[in-house]
């Protein structure tokens, strides 16, 4: 059974971006989308070691900052070339203004 | 390690090494393939001027405007030259119109391929998707494989044995570079690689960058290109006049000079198999005629560090992270003065290279790789 990890407060990401969170080992990315609900996937880029956090949110997508490799973030959908492998998405809730990821 | 620093401006110096003197292997999948895996140099982590997630984040924002209207500039540029050419056809007051095609055709449609490529050009997808698709049509690229082939660029920037874009190879070959400005070499190599293509026919160095799910495309597109050549020349021949053709393919002879002077600043001369981009790569102020035709690509560095930042922001980046990168060359004709003696060394020494003294603000080079291979010097 997956736990519910506590990833961020609310207020640490600002609406349509994302940010970096690291846990037991591995890193995922927390996105905070324009209409205010929270998503996390996988943190680095299918295609290569690159981390999401460091990419652009528009809409619900997150662009990789190395090769503008572009992803949705609410269904980890892998958008096109150079990224051909779906991102890996994870449940969230926000409890009492902390984001709450299942890992 | 030794240096010398005669003949250069004071924050440059020239060094040469006589170590690792063995030949470049600059096929993908040969000896220096192996190694740059071996040494860590593929996919590694490279050097980033630290910027505030705030600041670049406002830098990285899309937007349509600045390419539409560039866009609608460069297609009024097009159609107004080659309507001026036909019209004048037969005299010489065609040729400056031809002139203005030829650099609309065969050079600016680089900087929009490679824009369009990064998706960063136009913030609607599609947009960005149909100049990419145009342009590498005039530029006799297949899409596919060119827009793999820029991926890897960007993942093992000037590593020998990775990157399948290294303009100038060391030692250097002058007379394959200055024919470069002709475009008689895109006939000669890219044309041929298009027919190959459409036949099914990928090389072994196109397959090390492209995954085999995507190969398929690379044939569809190739043969659209070949497709769409075989009627210009049909309609040339129906019409019994060189036009179609001076209009649609052989542009990229007389139009390329244009990118193959901006673009092959980009890296040459410079380190290779670094981890740094201000070690490997060049920004170079220009005029705006030149940074209109090159979509800012001057700002080279700037770009290579941060690929997401669209060609319209380059500047203000430029200006943010100046403080951290060498001082760019002030003009083209500057940078090439500063190239030309380092390729003639390189002829006799293709260790040989100019690395790129830092301002004080900078953080200095990293010791791993930057200064492997550099145990002893030539004279």
């Amino acid at each position: 059974m997956a736990d519910w990890v506590e990833a961020c407060a609310v207020d640490d990401v600002d609406e349509e971006d994302v940010i970096r969170f690291d846990h037991g080992g591995r890193s995922f990315a927390i996105y905070r989308s324009p209409d205010d609900e929270f998503f996390a996937t996988d943190g680095f880029c299918t295609h290569e070691k690159a981390h999401l956090a460091d990419g652009l949110v528009m809409d619900d997508i997150i662009e990789c900052p190395k090769h503008n490799g572009r992803f949705n973030y609410k269904t980890g959908q892998a958008k096109g070339a150079p990224v051909c492998v779906n991102l890996q998405t994870y449940p969230v809730k926000v409890e009492a203004g902390k984001v709450m990821v299942q890992i | 390690m030794r240096s010398e620093r005669g003949g250069l401006a004071a924050h440059q110096f020239l060094e040469v090494t006589m170590a690792g003197t063995m030949k470049r292997d600059y096929s993908l999948v040969g000896e220096s393939t192996r190694r740059a895996i071996e040494m860590g140099l593929a996919s590694a982590e490279w050097y980033h001027t630290d910027v505030p997630r705030k600041a670049i984040k406002e830098l990285m924002q899309r937007s349509d405007g600045p390419a539409i209207r560039d866009t609608m500039i460069w297609i009024a540029a097009i159609l107004g030259s080659a309507a001026g050419g036909i019209y004048f056809w037969g005299t010489w007051w065609c040729v400056p119109f031809f002139f203005v095609y030829g650099v609309l055709y065969g050079s600016s449609s680089d900087s929009r391929w490679h824009e369009c490529g990064h998706g960063t050009a136009f913030r609607t997808r599609w947009m960005n998707d149909v100049v990419y698709q145009i342009a590498s049509f005039m530029l006799m690229r297949n899409p596919v494989t060119w827009r793999w082939s820029h991926a890897r660029h960007h993942t093992d920037t000037i590593i020998v044995g990775r990157d399948a874009e290294i303009a100038v190879m060391r030692p250097p070959d002058l007379l394959r570079a200055a024919l470069a400005f002709t475009g008689i070499l895109d006939f000669r190599y890219s044309l041929p690689a298009l027919v190959c293509q459409a036949f099914g026919k990928l090389t072994p160095h196109e397959k090390s960058y492209v995954p085999e799910m995507e190969q398929h495309k690379a044939v569809i597109a190739a043969r659209w290109h070949v497709a769409i050549y075989i009627a210009t020349i049909a309609l040339a021949l129906t019409m019994r006049s060189w036009v179609p053709l001076v209009l649609i393919g052989v542009p990229r002879l007389y139009g390329t000079w244009h990118m193959v002077l901006t673009g092959l600043l980009q890296h040459i001369g410079l380190a290779d198999n670094v981890v740094d981009h201000r070690l490997n790569t060049r920004t170079v102020y220009m005029n705006p005629i030149s940074r209109f035709i090159y979509w800012n690509m001057n700002y080279h560095v700037e770009h290579h560090m941060f690929p997401m930042v669209p060609y319209h922001a380059l500047p203000k980046l430029h200006e943010l992270i100046k403080h951290d990168l060498p001082e760019p060359n002030p003009s083209i004709w500057h940078a090439y003065r500063e190239v030309w003696p380092v390729l003639l060394r390189q002829l006799k020494y293709e260790d040989y290279f100019l690395k790129r003294e830092l301002p004080p603000t900078a953080r200095p080079y990293r010791g791993e790789f930057h200064e492997v291979n550099m145990s002893a010097a030539a004279e």
